[in-house]
């Protein structure tokens, strides 16, 4: 980022403040930076420009390609001079300059002479200069003398060696996995960085072979490590091979708990905190493994240093929301944190014990926090306001007291974000508990008459237009929405008018109160308040008919079917003309997220800014959509419809993915195709489907797309004929066959002339899990005493070895396509046997439950003994072919 | 995966949030801008937070940040929510002493402005690409702060004058006190 320096006033600013570095400017430095080529060096002046580049580039000023190549090659005419310092210096500029590769062979040469100098402070720095800059081929030159400088006599030149190992582990790993013999030896070191330096890389040789990591751990932990900082990598590991063995152990002693649990009477406070965190956060603690561990961080309660009391804390509010018991040993430590000086310190403590507290403290805790409310700043708040939003989901009958908190802070100054968690929180109160909902309501009406912020306005105006009509009396929210109408903005007054609108459509009794509200609105000064106050008078006013009221009722009260996105790009799309706007023709196939996104972790946002619950059409959306195409409207009641199944791999041109919808004779492939190339235009996609693998299917009609512009998915269907009410399976080949027009990216019109191509995706296959819909039921015991003894098929099956029961299960449920039942998918971490519950309906409509019951023995050979019930005992049968075939 | 625990920047702030002196180690704040609004955040946050004989902590967009401060400087060193803060504050008291030690004791921004080539140094041999590499002040210290003198001038009079600087430092030390 080039950010020039400004020049300062210097009249000014000199008499404040003196800097060296005042009033400096790149191209001056880079004059100065000439002087390395004069051939008598005077080695401090020298620095003093070293240190000025340095300065320069710290402070986000950047050098050209240019500059950099020449300020590099006058550095590496310094390495004439013996001067210490300047070197070191030398060597710092090297590293943030980062030169290409085609520059460092200049100094290449001086760094390996440095490397084998006898002045320690240069190995040792030459090694990490050097690796920082070169390649796989130079590395294998110089990997002798790395070898020997692992194992140096001086920790400062071996230290230097390993963590420059760990650096170049990740570029070139089969070079530095032949170190292991020294880095083992230095892993010996009397030196307590050189052994942490060590450990750390030879784990990260070894990590992907588990036995050895085991046995390095298991030497280690019997006493040999001296630095702390190694000893809390050593706890790491540890931490991480008992994850890995948790499967496999049977109950009992956890292996190397002992080790951890003597970690937290450790010398060092950094390793005590490791170790008490590893126990915390061990699968499946026990409260009597927490217990010590929970002692050792609530002494550090009370410890003076900050660092220990935030760490304590921070740990103990984890703990608390898996084991809120173990931790309310700590509330009366926890609460005189409340008071701590060091704010982040003090939420902590507060989230904790709202997590740990019981239904009984709840108002005395109220007490304190809000004392403490009014010294903190927002972030914090926000922090406080979620977790008594789960603590009243937690206390249902506390929510009087809660509610009322959240109506005070509401009432007080604060930013968007925190308004915005308080009005969520009471949302969530209002849904969850419906006595608190009309107190919720007015709560939320008195904050709109004095808000500042429209969207939370408009928002809480939609919810009151959804929850206030149905509550025992409405007339009172009127007052409140209709003042908005005269005080707000044209959005507020938009959203007013709609909620008015609302009441009047569900209450029959304040409509023509209310119709004279909306006549008055008519004279609104914003066509759109006036807009929509004129489509309310007007619904109003139709009364007796039947089919506008429907219309309206979906109007207000229905949902948008397509995502808000593709309704965005459709409009943009639209031009004006004589054919009107069809909401219908807005694409419902919701678009894959960009990777970007998904990266991006979001808090999962409840109450009002909840985005529709699934990415994924319903049922009802596919049946609407495809009952809409005249081809397929005559093949009867749709079965089943599966999830999309990708036919193209992530990133690629054309992105595709199908949806198989299953008829009782027929079969229809939804291609749900999007188009990722922004200078291409899409004509006439069609779908060329081989069905040579499948001989019960015969093609029927195909469906091809007209057109698929950039980023805004399409869809390609072929309707295939199968045998009626057969289960029929088999392997469909794919190719996408359209015409590319190339689109100019400045106008965006597409070229008249496209050329034919097609586009090979990947092979579909229509399997017997297709033709079972996952219904589940309620209670399975019953159900499966009422289905007829008589049509049970029990037999057993060996499913080889497996990496878990957990996924010998689900393979099993997966095959079948059913839905598990009583929670019975959920197989307990180390169990060796389980027994689950699936229920289902397959094709004709016939109902099946199978009680799958599994057992693994010591070599993880899975067997499985398979039940099954159904309406048709043909049906039966077909469910254990579906199980032997799988 | 790699399980050592890990430095995401270290930053030298003055009095106004300015920025001394800066290194970052992590992808996370990638442009100067980034870096110099993550700064700024920092600053305000803790400004009014009294870490002057304590090393304090504080939380920020999924990170830990210690801090500590002298006179007019303000040291921060930034690690993941998941590193161990003890691990983060060795660091920093490392920083922290070994630049006291490098300025005989006169930490302030003036100073640490005039000796900056040593404050880059001590940077450098705390902390190599996000890696702890020395948390002992002294040694630290000693490797950032070689003399400007050639190896070959006589190694007597370096002692000497070494020796000197070291009462120099003391004596003051014990005056102030």
């Amino acid at each position: 980022m080039a950010q020039p320096l400004v020049k300062k006033d210097d009249d000014f600013e000199d008499e404040l403040e003196f800097s060296p570095f005042l009033g400096i400017e790149k191209g001056a430095v880079l004059q100065e930076a000439r002087f390395f080529n004069d051939p008598q060096l005077d080695p401090r002046r020298c620095s003093q420009v070293i240190t000025k580049l340095l300065y320069l580039l710290n402070q986000g000023e950047s050098f050209t390609k240019i500059e950099a190549t020449e300020v590099f090659f006058s550095v590496t005419k310094l390495f004439q001079s013996k001067d210490t310092g300047l070197r070191r210096m030398v060597y710092l500029i090297i590293k943030e300059l980062s030169p290409g590769s085609d520059e460092v062979i200049i100094v290449t040469s001086s760094l390996m002479k440095d490397m084998n100098s006898k002045i320690d402070m240069y190995r040792a720095n030459a090694i990490r200069v050097l690796c920082r800059i070169i390649d796989g081929t130079l590395l294998t030159q110089i990997e002798r003398y790395l070898k020997q400088a692992i194992v140096d006599k001086n920790p400062v030149v071996s230290s230097a060696a390993l963590v420059s190992g760990l650096h170049m582990l990740k570029t070139n790993p089969e070079i530095v996995k032949r170190w292991s013999n020294e880095v083992q030896e230095a892993v010996q070191s009397r030196a307590p960085l050189v052994q942490f330096h060590a450990l750390a890389l030879l784990h990260e040789i070894r990590q992907n072979d588990r036995l050895a990591v085991s046995k390095l751990v298991g030497t280690l932990t019997r006493g040999a490590v001296r630095s702390p900082l190694a000893q809390c990598l050593l706890i790491r590991y540890t931490s991480q091979i008992i994850r890995d063995m948790g499967n496999h152990s049977q109950s009992g002693e956890r292996p190397f708990y002992d080790f951890l649990e003597s970690c937290l009477r450790h010398k060092a406070e950094m390793v005590i905190l490791e170790a008490a965190r590893a126990i915390t956060e061990l699968d499946g603690v026990s409260s009597r493994e927490l217990t010590p561990a929970i002692t050792v961080l609530q002494l550090f309660l009370s410890s003076p240093k900050p660092v220990l009391r935030f760490a304590a804390v921070r740990t103990l509010n984890k703990v608390a929301m898996t084991h809120p018991m173990a931790v309310t040993n700590c509330n009366i430590d926890m609460e005189s944190l409340i008071s701590d000086q060091n704010r982040s310190i003090a939420t902590l403590a507060i989230t904790t014990l709202l997590k740990t507290g019981n239904e009984s403290s709840v108002e005395r805790l109220m007490k304190q926090i809000t004392n403490f409310m009014s010294d903190i700043a927002d972030e914090f708040k926000i922090v406080v306001v979620e977790a008594i939003r789960s603590l009243c989901v937690k206390f249902p009958l506390k929510y009087r007291s809660l509610m009322n908190f959240l109506s005070n802070i509401l009432r007080e100054e604060g930013g968007f974000e925190y308004k915005r968690a308080i009005v969520d929180s009471i949302v969530t109160i209002i849904r969850d508990i419906p006595d608190a909902k009309e107190n919720g309501l007015l709560h939320l009406c008195e904050f709109i008459e004095d808000c500042e912020f429209t969207y939370l306005s408009t928002q809480i105006l939609h919810f009151l237009g959804i929850e206030g009509p149905h509550t025992t009396d409405p007339s009172k929210y009127i007052r409140y929405i209709y003042n908005r109408v005269h005080l707000e903005n044209a959005t507020v007054r938009a959203a007013a008018v709609c909620t008015l609108a609302k009441f009047g459509f569900i209450v029959e009794a304040l409509k023509p109160r209310i119709t004279v509200l909306l006549k008055r609105c008519i004279y609104d000064s914003d066509d759109e308040v006036r807009d929509r106050a004129t489509l309310f008078l007007c619904i109003f006013g139709n009364d007796g008919l039947v089919e506008t009221d429907k219309d309206s009722r979906e109007y207000l009260f229905g949902s948008l079917e397509a995502p808000l996105v593709n309704m965005e790009t459709s409009l943009k799309n639209y031009e004006p003309s004589e054919v009107a706007f069809d909401v219908d023709s807005v694409p419902k196939e919701v678009k894959s997220q960009p990777l970007g996104d998904k990266k991006a972790k979001g808090k999962k946002p409840t109450g009002l800014g909840a985005p529709p619950p699934a990415p994924v059409l319903g049922f009802d959306a596919y049946e609407r959509l495809l009952s809409s195409f005249p081809e397929f409207a005559t093949f009867g009641k749709l079965f089943k419809s599966s999830s999309p199944v990708e036919l193209t791999e992530a990133e690629t041109e054309y992105s595709v993915n199908v949806v198989k919808h299953i008829f009782e004779s027929h079969v229809v492939f939804q291609y749900n195709c999007t188009n990722t190339v922004p200078e291409q235009l899409l004509e006439r996609v069609n779908v060329i489907v081989d069905a040579s693998e499948a001989e019960e299917f015969s093609e029927l009609s195909s469906k091809p797309l007209n057109s698929l512009p950039y980023d805004s998915p399409g869809q390609a269907f072929v309707a295939f004929e199968k045998p009626e009410g057969v289960p029929a399976v088999g392997k469909f080949s794919n190719t996408l066959t359209f015409i590319v027009k190339e689109v100019d990216q400045n106008t965006g019109e597409a070229e008249d002339d496209g050329v034919e191509d097609e586009y090979q995706l990947e092979d579909l296959g229509v399997v017997p899990a297709d033709y079972m819909v996952n219904v589940g039921v309620s209670n399975f015991r019953n159900a499966w005493e009422n289905m007829d003894p008589e049509s049970e098929l029990v037999d057993e099956y060996g499913l080889g070895q497996r990496e878990s029961l957990a996924e010998a299960v689900k393979a099993v449920t997966d095959v079948l396509g059913m839905q598990s039942c009583e929670g019975t998918e959920t197989v307990a971490s180390n169990a060796r046997s389980h027994t689950s519950l699936l229920s289902g309906l397959y094709i004709g409509n016939v109902k099946v439950l199978v009680k799958a019951q599994f057992g693994m023995d010591s070599e993880k050979e899975i067997s499985m003994k398979l039940a099954v019930r159904a309406d048709d005992q043909s049906v039966s049968e077909a469910i254990h072919a579906i199980v032997s075939c799988g | 995966m790699e399980l050592h625990p890990k430095v995401k920047n270290i930053l030298l702030l003055d009095s106004e949030g300015k920025r001394i002196a800066a290194k970052y180690y992590t992808d996370d704040w990638p442009t100067n801008t980034a870096k110099e609004a993550f700064e700024k955040t920092v600053f305000s946050k803790t400004k009014k937070t009294n870490a002057r004989t304590e090393v304090e902590v504080t939380a920020l967009e999924n990170n830990i940040i210690v801090y500590k401060f002298v006179q007019d400087l303000h040291f921060y060193v930034t690690g993941g929510e998941e590193e161990n803060e003890l691990i983060l504050a060795s660091v920093l008291q490392g920083l922290f002493d070994a630049v006291n030690l490098l300025l005989r004791g006169n930490v302030d921004k003036r100073e640490a402005l005039d000796n900056l080539d040593l404050i880059f140094l001590c940077f450098d041999e705390i902390i190599d690409g996000g890696i702890v590499l020395e948390t002992d002040a002294n040694v630290i210290a000693e490797k950032a702060g070689i003399n400007s003198f050639d190896p070959n001038a006589p190694l007597s009079e370096q002692t000497i004058s070494q020796a000197l600087a070291t009462a120099r430092e003391h004596l003051t030390r014990s005056l102030m006190k």
